[in-house]
Order: C-alpha cells, then sequence, then structure tokens
C-alpha cells in the first residue's frame, strides 16, 4: 500500500526531525530547569524511536531509565544544587568573549564536517548487512531462552553483563565515597504518601511479570530492576528511609547479591567445563532465571540509592 | 535511503550537538546533559545499523550492547552528578575553575 | 479492513484529536492551573479511546487486561501529579490567573 508506506514514511521523519529539535532546544536553553524538562521528553520520544527500529527491549530500558530514572536524577540535582548556591551567574568579561567566540566557531567549523564525514561513512555502508542475526538464531534453541537479546545479553555475551553489574556496584562506591549531600524535598503530603503505598506493589509485580516474561518476550532483568528502581525513588520522595538495622548487612548484601551471583557461576563453569560462562544447555535456562532475579533486586536497590546520593547512616541536613 | 540510514544521520547529528555542546558550554549541568545526548546519538547509529537485516528480525548483538549502554550511561550521570554538587559545595559555582577565563 | 478495523481506526483517531485538544490547551492557557486542567482532562479521555481502539484489535484477553491495566495507571499518576504539581506552584507563589 503506497499511502502506508508514505505515512510511515512521515512518521519516521517527524520522529527523526524532533529528536533533533528537542536536543538542540534542550542543549541551547538559558533555564536549567526548562532544559532537563525537554531533555525527559527527548528521552521519551527516543523510546519512540527505538520501537520504530523493532527494539522493544531498549524502548522499555529507555523510557524507564533513560527518561525515567535519570529525569529524576537530574531534577533532584538541580534542586540541590539550587539550594546550595546563593546565584550561579557568570559573566564573561568583554574582552574574554571575542576569544570565546572564535573557539565556538571553530569547535563548530570541526564538528560540522565531522558530521559530514561521519554521513558520508555511513551512507556508504552496504544497505543489507545480517550482522550476527543468523548465528544467534541458529544458536537460540541451545541459550535455554526464546528472547534473542535475552540470550545475548545472559548466554552469549554474558562476560559483558558481568562488567557491567559490576561497574553499577561501582558507581554507588563512588557516590558513597563522596559522602552524601544536603538534600532539598519538601515534607511528602498526603496524596503522595497514599500514591507510594498504592504504587510500590504494583511497581514489584509489574517487575516481576517483566522478569518472567522476558525469557521470550521483550523485558528481562534491566527493564524489571529499573521499574523496582522506580518504586524505590518514589518511596525515598515520600519520605521513606531504610530502617539502620536494615541498613548495614542486608542492604550491602542485596546491592552485591547481582554481581556476586554472577562471579560465582562464572567460576563454577570455568572449573566445570573449563570456558568461562559456557551454560550447558540443560541448565541454560534454570542458571539465567537464577541470574535474572538476582540482578534484578540489585540493580532495583543500586539505581534506588544512587538517586539517594547517601551512603547509609548519613544525618541528611540542609 | 531506507529507514535504518535516516535514523543513522539522526544519531550522527545528535552526536555531533552533543559533542559542540560540551566544548562550548561552561556549566557542568549542562555538560552532564550534552554527553547523555551524545550517549543517545551513539546508541542510535548502532541500533539503526542493526536493522539493516533483509527480512529477519534486526541483529540482536546491538541491541544487548545498547541496553547495557543506558544502563552504564544512568550510572556515569549518576557519579558526575554527585561530582558536580560536591564542587559547587565546595567553591560556590557549578563550573570547572578556570573556564569562564582562558 | 474489517467493520472492527474501521471502529479501531476511528477510536485511535478520536483519541488522537483529544491529545491534540490537551496540547493545545498546554500551549495556549494562561496559568500553570489551567494547563494542568487542559492536560488531565483531555489526556486521560484521549488515552481510553486509545486503549479502546487497542482493545479491539488485541489478540487475547490477558492483553485486553494489561492496556486496562496501563490505562488505570495513568490515570493514578495523571491525576496525583497534577495535584502535587498545582500544590508546589501554591507554594511557590504563582497566583491564579484572573481575568
Amino acid at each position: 500500500m503506497e499511502a502506508l508506506g508514505l505515512l510511515q514514511w512521515c512518521l519516521d521523519g517527524l520522529l527523526g526531525l524532533g529528536l533533533l529539535w528537542l536536543a538542540w532546544r534542550a542543549l541551547a536553553c538559558s533555564d536549567l530547569f526548562k532544559a532537563v524538562v525537554l531533555f525527559i521528553a527527548f528521552g521519551l520520544l527516543m523510546a519512540l524511536a527505538w520501537v520504530r527500529l523493532e527494539a522493544p527491549d531498549i524502548a522499555l530500558a529507555e523510557a524507564a531509565i533513560g527518561a525515567g530514572l535519570t529525569g529524576a536524577l537530574l531534577l533532584s540535582a538541580l534542586a540541590r544544587l539550587r539550594a546550595i548556591q546563593a546565584n550561579g551567574t557568570i559573566v564573561i568579561p568583554a574582552q574574554q568573549a571575542a576569544k570565546v567566540q572564535l573557539s565556538r566557531w571553530l569547535a563548530g567549523t570541526i564538528l560540522l564536517s565531522a558530521a559530514i564525514g561521519l554521513g558520508y561513512a555511513i551512507t556508504s555502508l552496504p544497505p543489507e548487512a545480517a550482522g550476527l542475526s543468523a548465528e544467534v538464531t541458529a544458536n537460540l534453541a541451545a541459550s535455554g531462552v526464546g528472547n534473542p537479546v535475552t540470550a545475548v545479553l545472559l548466554n552469549f555475551r554474558a562476560y559483558d553483563t558481568l562488567l557491567e553489574m559490576a561497574v553499577l556496584l561501582l558507581a554507588l562506591l563512588a557516590v558513597w565515597s563522596l559522602d552524601g549531600l544536603p538534600t532539598a524535598e519538601a515534607a511528602a503530603g498526603p496524596v503522595l504518601d497514599t500514591l507510594a503505598r498504592l504504587l510500590t506493589p504494583v511497581l514489584i509485580l509489574v517487575a516481576a511479570y517483566l522478569l518472567w516474561v522476558g525469557a521470550d518476550a521483550p523485558g528481562g532483568a534491566f527493564q524489571a530492576g529499573s521499574v523496582l528502581g522506580a518504586a524505590g525513588v518514589l518511596l525515598l520522595l515520600a519520605g521513606w528511609r531504610l530502617q539502620p538495622s536494615l541498613a548495614q548487612l542486608p542492604l550491602r548484601l542485596a546491592l552485591v547479591a547481582g554481581s556476586g551471583t554472577f562471579v560465582v557461576i562464572a567460576l563454577l563453569t570455568l572449573l566445570s567445563t573449563g570456558r568461562l560462562l559456557a551454560f550447558p544447555p540443560a541448565q541454560a535456562g534454570t542458571l539465567i532465571l537464577i541470574l535474572e532475579a538476582v540482578a534484578t533486586v540489585s540493580i532495583g536497590v543500586t539505581l534506588a540509592a544512587l538517586f539517594l546520593a547517601a551512603p547509609p547512616g548519613h544525618k541528611e541536613k540542609l | 535511503m531506507s529507514t535504518a540510514f535516516f535514523y543513522a544521520l539522526v544519531g550522527v547529528g545528535l552526536f555531533c550537538l552533543g559533542l559542540y555542546t560540551l566544548i562550548v558550554q561552561a556549566h557542568l549541568l549542562r555538560k552532564i546533559l550534552a554527553f547523555n545526548v551524545m550517549g543517545s546519538g551513539v546508541f542510535l547509529v548502532l541500533v539503526a545499523l542493526a536493522k539493516r537485516t533483509e527480512d529477519a528480525l534486526p541483529d540482536p548483538v546491538p541491541h544487548a550492547m545498547v541496553i547495557t549502554g543506558i544502563v552504564v550511561a544512568v550510572s556515569a550521570t549518576a557519579l558526575a552528578l554527585t561530582l558536580m554538587l560536591k564542587l559547587a559545595k565546595e567553591t560556590g559555582k557549578a563550573e570547572l575553575a578556570g573556564e569562564g577565563e582562558e | 479492513m474489517t467493520a472492527s478495523d474501521y471502529l479501531a481506526a476511528l477510536l485511535l483517531i478520536s483519541g488522537a484529536v483529544f491529545f491534540l485538544a490537551g496540547t493545545l490547551g498546554l500551549l495556549r492557557f494562561p496559568d500553570v492551573y489551567t494547563r494542568l486542567h487542559a492536560l488531565t482532562k483531555a489526556d486521560n479521555v484521549g488515552l481510553g479511546l486509545v486503549v479502546i481502539g487497542l482493545a479491539i484489535q488485541a489478540e487475547s484477553l490477558a492483553a485486553v487486561g494489561k492496556l486496562l491495566l496501563i490505562w488505570l495507571l495513568v490515570l493514578l499518576a495523571g491525576a496525583s501529579v497534577s495535584y502535587l504539581v498545582a500544590r508546589g506552584a501554591l507554594h511557590k507563589g504563582i497566583r491564579l490567573w484572573k481575568r
């Protein structure tokens, strides 16, 4: 149908141009709050672009993490920044302005030529390229799951996921070692309180569903973990804090469980089969489920802890 | 030009926009926004080029890489924001020392 | 295109019209409170129509259930968030627009 092709072209064109325009407005806006809100909208349009590119797993991850959690982090940081500094204007003296202008023009022209070069390089790529999809489809039955992206993430390239869990943990350790910052949150009213109470069980259920269904349909550990992280952020915003008795060992166990289980299973596979992270096809499905379940909990707790940005036992003061 | 190449070019545009803002703007929060936009541009290029399979499903390996990349980007953003807030608390402004003068 | 396809298309398009009306309200209304009003009213009805249109074309009852759950969650989130935004605006001293 000719009209359908034209309609899809209009949709793609509008989406692509909308992405570029939103990114430009977000980066060039003079008001920081407006810039952050435009960036959140940009993240949501990116989720639509992922759907158009037949990547529903990435769309879920982008909407939850890229737009939602990053937006919450940015807004929280902006509020704390406003609380820290009295005024944030920097005046550039007049004679420096010319030098700044020159460097801007230089950067602009170099980047424009780089963009043209990259565009030429991309369009001269072959229009059809099978990539690795044939190999993945051929080995999918032996991988233990039905969703090819989950198979790649947790079986074929499980080493990357192991390192990624370590990166998350490392980022949290670095944030904790910076010893916390004053928060600038207002007291939660009854609506936010009730919303947090109502939504947290629903979000936990949605996370468990995404985890379970990720074996054969779009979903998986990262999407489920980000929904858990969103539940954690909602609770933190409503004023809930972890009890001090739970904040020492259980919290640290929950944080380390993801990467720890991964390392243990990697060592077991190394000792039993001689190759790192080579799952035997009979047990691959169970192993992947165990890994994903622990990873979901770890990711959710880590993301919520990154939002709070204060080590346990830190006294919050303004 | 197919949809794959169109989105790849949009990704290149986003990357260059982000890099220009990262170089030119002095405020650290804008730099953080800029490198997030750069990351999104790179992910767009990866996934758009993975869609070049003829009739089969798109190549899942770049999809897995991009999911990993999104999670790593959020952890880097969280760390960068905490560093910026620490800097602002110590020096009183959220810009690197010597940024406005040269 | 069967009759149910036409019905679904009609519902989706009317949902989109409601979203357009909500966006027009967001752009043209004079202050925060009226904009919130336009957004929540129009977008909730718009999403409801889109959900019904998609439910007609859904392949199983479970999918219909999930779509309804999404609509309920958006209603809940929209109502609470617009209350929170309005309360925040009131605390910041933004006054209601008087003609």
